[in-house]
């Protein structure tokens, strides 16, 4: 008797699910657009709200994204240098050219050192003249108060730090030497101060990504309460977990994708507002120093981050949510 | 098809919903489970359904044993039957078409084999010209006929209906219970959970008639009998 049944169900169970693998896997891609498209629209059916929750995603992938842009800009303009230091050795002004010019020879017979370059009291002014927009100021000046400068660059072979650091202790005890400028201070200077500051950014990012994950669950969460008898019925009639899920991971995705989106208008906007007044500073350098926007990488990356963030926070709310809701 | 040994189910608190319930229904069966509100019809169901399990004994449906069932699998036994609700359990964010055509999305079939079943399903259930509407506007028996074809339209072995004439007109209910029978007629297996012992009396099917959670009556099956007698 068993049997009988066993073999009769055999033949009927096999009749409600006749398809083959590959009309599954198209009907499994356009169920997944359906899905995709379906819960863009259930958002944007919640202009405002939805707005509301873009906007502080937006919010919280910038802030960290903008910092960033902060950090790429401050070590270009420390790029520039290179690490590639220079020492200035400004002279005691009793020293004349001949003396100046031998000292440099001396120099520059030195094996850690790659390249000696003397600039006279006058090249100095000259250079000062065109340069700083304050010729007329030099103009008045009875005598030349700038004094030459031996300008020396290491040789980038030895060039660890220790090396130019003893190199520039020895030529500043030189008697010539008035003051001894090392440039590649700053820089390291600056290297630290970044080196702080992405630091400072990575935690911000890892703070404000959490509260976009949190964000999204809970937005999710809700979504999720309001769809109970859906998820219900879909259980009831055999819907797997995936499929239940599937519409809230998509709904998550958006969000996330959303905010990424206002986060990089926001970048750009900022980017726009500053670019003028940074021009304008560089040029009071005379530098040709430019503000470096997002590149397409550094987009994709806002939105691939937003678009991972929602999907993770949905994840997780449904994860935490829907194995309450089983059908009684 | 749907076979109980000995099932018994205690929820918490002591209430003892089935106890020792044996039967055996047998493929393209049409039977009817009568008794009275709390007599364990709807805990019956929802044991077949696995929305409960029972607290002893053994259940096999479509081939399926139960309790060897793991939950990831469940999804799968639920495909295999069709159920229709007494609350109808209709989806009012979406019209009639993608009420009944969301057991076909989820079996994974295609959009031209979608609509060419849902149509046949509406059509059999005579809503075929209300296919667009929202099923909130339709009259309760017109919902009910809705959550038919939904029950239907994937061709399930297995159709249960839970007090599905509850809230009609005894017209209407003739008119449910022949389209029960019509499915029947094609090898569909049917078991209806109701009350409504005047409509019931009036058509010859076996009974299962429940009494404070035991089987009274009807097992009217000699061989079940001789198995579990």
């Amino acid at each position: 008797m068993a049997e009988t049944i066993r073999a009769d169900v055999r033949k009927s169970a096999a009749s409600p699910r006749r398809i083959n693998r590959r009309d599954r896997f198209a009907a499994y891609r356009l169920h997944h657009r359906q899905i995709a498209r379906d819960s863009l629209l259930r958002l944007l059916r919640h202009p405002f709200s939805t707005l509301a929750t873009w906007l502080m995603i937006g919010i919280a992938l910038a802030l960290p994204g903008g910092l960033y842009l902060v950090l790429d800009n401050l070590t270009q303009l420390g790029g520039r240098w290179d690490g590639a230091p220079q020492i200035s050795l400004f002279l005691q002004q009793s020293v004349d050219e001949a003396a100046g010019q031998t000292l440099q020879q001396r120099l520059s017979r030195r094996s850690d050192v790659a390249h000696v370059e003397y600039i006279s009291r006058e090249q100095a002014l000259a250079e000062f003249r065109s340069l700083s927009g304050f010729g007329e100021v030099v103009d008045h000046l009875d005598a030349n108060p700038l004094p030459a400068v031996i300008a020396v660059r290491p040789l980038v072979a030895q060039s660890g730090a220790e090396a130019v650091q003893k190199l520039f202790d020895e030529v500043k005890a030189l008697p010539e030497v008035e003051r001894a400028v090392l440039d590649m201070e700053w820089v390291q200077r600056l290297y630290a101060l970044l080196n702080i500051g992405q630091r400072i950014a990575l935690a911000l990012a890892l703070m404000l990504g959490l509260g976009v994950i949190l964000v999204i669950g809970n937005t999710i969460r809700l979504a999720i309460e309001s769809r109970r008898d859906e998820i219900l019925v879909v259980k009831l009639i055999g819907g797997t977990n995936a499929f239940v899920r599937r519409p809230f991971l998509y709904t998550g995705i958006w969000f996330g994708l959303g905010g990424g989106l206002i986060a990089w208008l926001m970048l750009t906007v900022c980017l726009t507002w500053v670019d003028r007044p940074v021009a304008q500073l560089a040029s009071l350098y005379h530098s040709d120093f430019a503000l470096k926007g997002l590149g397409g990488g550094q987009v994709l990356a806002v939105l691939l981050a937003g678009a991972a963030l929602g999907w993770l926070g949905a994840w997780l709310a449904v994860g935490r949510h829907l194995g309450a809701i089983e059908p009684r | 098809m749907i076979e109980f040994e000995r099932v018994s189910k205690r929820y918490q608190g002591g209430f003892e919903a089935l106890n020792d319930v044996s039967f055996k229904i047998t493929r393209g069966e049409m039977l009817f489970l009568t008794g009275r509100s709390g007599a364990g019809k709807s805990t019956l169901l929802k044991l077949i359904m696995l929305m409960e399990r029972p607290t002893t004994g053994r259940i096999v449906i479509n081939g399926h044993q139960l309790d060897k069932l793991a939950s990831r699998k469940v999804p799968q036994l639920r495909r295999e039957i069709g159920v229709v609700f007494q609350n109808h359990q209709l989806l009012f964010d979406r019209s009639v078409y993608d009420n009944v055509a969301l057991p076909l999305i989820i079996l994974g079939y295609q959009a031209n084999e979608i609509g060419r079943r849902v149509r046949a399903a509406l059509d059999k259930v005579g809503l075929l010209s209300k296919e667009k509407v929202n099923p909130q506007t339709l009259s309760g028996g017109e919902q009910q006929r809705v959550g038919i074809a939904r029950a239907v339209v994937h061709k399930p072995p297995i159709l249960l209906a839970d007090e599905p004439t509850g809230n009609l007109d005894p017209e209407l209910s003739r008119d449910v219970m022949h389209l029960f029978e019509q499915f029947n007629q094609v090898g569909v297996t049917v078991l209806i959970a109701s009350h409504d012992l005047g409509l019931i009396a009036r058509l010859p099917h076996r009974l299962l008639t429940l009494r404070d959670g035991t089987l009274v009556r009807g097992v009217g099956n000699a061989e079940t009998e001789r198995d579990y007698g």
